[in-house]
């Protein structure tokens, strides 16, 4: 975990009300919410870790473990679930044996299920790591996860966890 | 009364300000509730209490909106009848259909509901959820499953024990209460205090039960079992059997749990005798040496556990004398043993206790001695009642007993520990005695009885006012610590029990019992120390044997090792 100081400093008074503005500030230089940040923000605005994890969790925008090495997002837009991306969602979770929102164990792939990304007639679209692929299907997904699994990601210095 | 609303096309008078569902429970109309706790803020979560106002037709909670001038009410509209009926409905559609399996059958609000209601039929079905069973805690078990989601545990929880380690989490199908992280409730702030049970209307929150470890250990011919229970119990475990509210059954009860089997039958009410010539010796070491000011009890597990989370820095405060469940463990295992020719290893010593965090304490690494447990098992009120039920004990039909010598005999200051403000009853007396060398002159310090939240006095030790703050329910704890940490240093001793009212209204105690079963309660341990002769501690007669026989002293080695602890912080858990 890196230093929080510089992100509570901005919020001197330490009022509950900047509760989400820091969250969000910490996932945006971590990359999620570590255990120990939750820790520390509940120290700093004095609010049980219960209710900071309560709200975090009330909204989909925060994530509670590192991205993976590979980012995956799973569009559940109109467009994408009338052909079928809730089989491409389930069967994505079981060949990653995770659910959407965590982390595969070895740390490569993250899973995140997203309202519509804009490439309707791409549908069903996933996206890895800034790239998309098309008309995805149950049986096409191995083989896209094997072409990541043997190759280092494109930009991965931006995208590799910091934990 | 200020004004009538009509309710039922009656006018009914009502106050002013109070909510609807006030003042229909008044006016002898039932209201279904589920999230509704009396006198805290209501949420309006559950929507089971609605009512319509005749006035727009639309459906109101009844819990939430106050009385006006001019209300048209209507209880009994098919409306009204027709979206309880619905929620109920909707509450099923995704509890799991095990209620012969649950611990809470035939005593469950959303069971009763049910049938109040009359839902024959399974109109709705919904996906059942899988949510993991939280066996973490040594004291309770979550099973999120049977939530419905009322927030009362969440309420009771950050308001009345200002711990909060449990929050709703996620967000609409997938709520679900939970902890930090959703990990087990071991590391989580919580201090096993068991209110949440307490308020819980179904089986989602239980006791972790040591049903099984007892039948072994009863069933074991090697074994010597040994039973304590606590002071509160004799007054609340009639309840459990359709008795008054606060009848003493102390022989009934002795005699029950002989024929349970178990071989020798204590009091714990004679180690909170112990406990009191062990404190009050500390309370005035620390009044000759000017030691650490105010001193405070420790009776409590619950409250202890919250001192090592959120107030390490009262640990040295802390009276270093370890529970009276534990000091009898203690003694049994040890000076007991000893006399009646038996291994420590051979003893299996249970406790009855009225509360949940007594099975945390039991099982502290603090609490054993080379190994072994002081304690090896403890019941609750509750399960204490369905044991007596599974081995068809008819309780009814027994006659009185007396407890096994030399460890039951009691004064009624160690029976006073039950209720709120009798740790501190107990330890002034004994302590006036010690320092003055008479007895005080009227024992009852009437100044901290009851169930207020925190009560104070200042009581004159010839010339030495010690100042005296007993409290209960954490939250005025924490209030109280607040005080001192801003400077306040005009009190000596406080005692401090986390749930409200004292044991009398344990986390262990019979589930739905009203405040009037509670004061029944407080008033039947009140009654006894009026009526008996041994009132302090340091008359006990079994007391005064075992410091001349074994103990020597209060604070000698002996007791030192035996009956005294310490505490430490605990940083690491999730608060």
């Amino acid at each position: 975990m890196q230093n929080l100081k510089p992100i509570l400093e901005q919020y001197p008074d330490g009022k509950r009300e900047y509760l989400i503005p820091i969250l969000q500030e910490i996932q945006e230089s971590e990359g999620y919410l570590s255990q120990k940040s939750v820790i520390e923000v509940g120290k700093y605005l004095n609010i049980p870790t219960s209710k900071i994890f309560g709200v975090a969790t009330f909204y989909n925008q925060f994530r509670f473990e590192p991205q993976g090495k590979y980012h995956i997002q799973v569009c559940r837009g109109t467009a994408c679930h009338v052909l079928g991306s809730s089989t491409v969602l389930h069967e994505m979770e079981r060949i990653l044996k995770i659910k959407a929102g965590s982390t595969s164990r070895d740390g490569m792939f993250s899973l995140e299920v997203v309202a519509c990304i804009g490439a309707c007639g791409l549908a069903p679209v996933i996206n890895i790591n800034g790239e998309f692929h098309a008309k995805v299907t149950a049986a096409s997904i191995q083989q896209i996860l094997d072409q990541y699994k043997n190759t280092s990601p494109v930009d991965s210095e931006e995208n590799q966890s910091n934990s | 009364m200020d004004f009538t609303i009509e309710i039922n096309n009656e006018q009914v008078p009502v106050i002013r300000g109070e909510l609807l569902l006030d003042a229909l429970n008044r006016n002898g109309i039932k209201i279904p509730t589920l999230c509704h706790m009396k006198d805290r803020m209501p949420t309006g979560a559950c929507r089971i209490c609605v009512v319509e106002n005749k006035t727009n037709g639309k459906l109101i909670t009844s819990c939430s909106v106050p009385v006006e001038e001019g209300m048209h009410i209507d209880t009994q509209s098919s409306s009204v009848a027709e979206a309880r009926k619905t929620i109920v409905e909707l509450l099923l559609s995704n509890h799991p259909d095990d209620c012969l399996y649950c611990v809470r059958n035939k005593n469950c609000e959303l069971q009763n509901l049910a049938e109040e209601l009359h839902i024959d039929d399974r109109r709705i079905r919904g996906q059942k959820n899988d949510f993991h069973l939280d066996v973490s805690s040594t004291s309770i078990v979550r099973d999120p499953s049977k939530c419905i989601l009322c927030g009362r545990c969440v309420s009771v929880c950050e308001d009345v024990m200002g711990v909060a380690c449990i929050d709703f989490t996620y967000r609409g199908s997938k709520s679900i209460i939970g902890t930090t992280f959703g990990k087990g409730l071991n590391i989580s702030s919580c201090i096993n205090c068991g209110q949440c049970i307490m308020v819980c209307p179904t089986g989602a929150l239980t006791e972790k039960n040591h049903f099984s470890e007892i039948q072994d250990a009863l069933a074991n011919k090697k074994k010597t079992v040994i039973v304590q229970y606590a002071p509160s119990i004799t007054v609340s475990l009639a309840e459990e059997f359709g008795m008054e509210a606060g009848l003493d059954i102390n022989g009934i009860m002795n005699a029950a749990l002989r024929k349970l089997g178990f071989d020798y039958v204590f009091d714990t009410s004679f180690s909170a005798d112990l406990t009191i010539m062990e404190e009050s010796a500390e309370l005035i070491q620390r009044v000759q040496k000017g030691g650490i000011f105010p001193m405070i009890t420790s009776c409590c597990p619950g409250w202890v556990k919250y001192a090592e989370e959120f107030a390490p820095e009262f640990l040295p405060n802390l009276s270093s004398c370890k529970s009276p469940q534990q000091m009898m463990g203690a003694i049994i295992k040890s000076w007991f043993a000893e006399q009646n020719n038996l291994r420590s290893e051979d003893i299996y010593s249970v406790s009855i206790m009225p509360c949940t965090a007594k099975k945390f304490e039991a099982q502290r690494e603090e609490m054993t001695s080379k190994g072994i447990s002081d304690v090896d098992a403890v019941l609750t009120t509750r399960e204490f009642a369905r044991f007596i039920k599974l081995y068809g004990v008819d309780i009814h039909k027994l006659d009185p007993e007396i407890t096994d010598s030399p460890l039951g005999a009691r004064s009624t200051a160690g029976k006073l520990f039950g209720a709120s403000g009798g740790v501190m009853e107990a330890a002034i007396r004994t302590a006036y005695f010690k320092l003055t060398g008479k007895e005080l002159l009227k024992f009852q310090i009437k100044e901290l009885r009851g169930f207020a939240g925190r009560k104070e006095t200042i009581i004159d030790v010839d010339g030495l006012k010690l100042g005296i703050a007993v409290v209960n329910g954490i939250a005025n704890a924490k209030k109280l610590l607040d005080e001192i940490r801003e400077g306040r240093n005009d009190l000596h001793f406080i005692e401090v029990m986390a749930c409200p009212g004292g044991c009398i209204g344990g986390g262990g105690q019979r589930i739905g019992a009203s405040m009037d079963d509670l004061i029944a309660r407080m008033k039947t341990l009140h009654q006894t120390d009026a009526k008996e002769s041994i009132r302090v501690s340091h008359k006990n007669p079994e007391i005064i044997e075992l410091y001349r026989v074994f103990l020597g002293e209060p604070l000698s080695h002996t007791s030192h090792h035996l009956l005294h602890t310490h505490y430490m912080e605990r940083s690491d858990v999730l608060k």
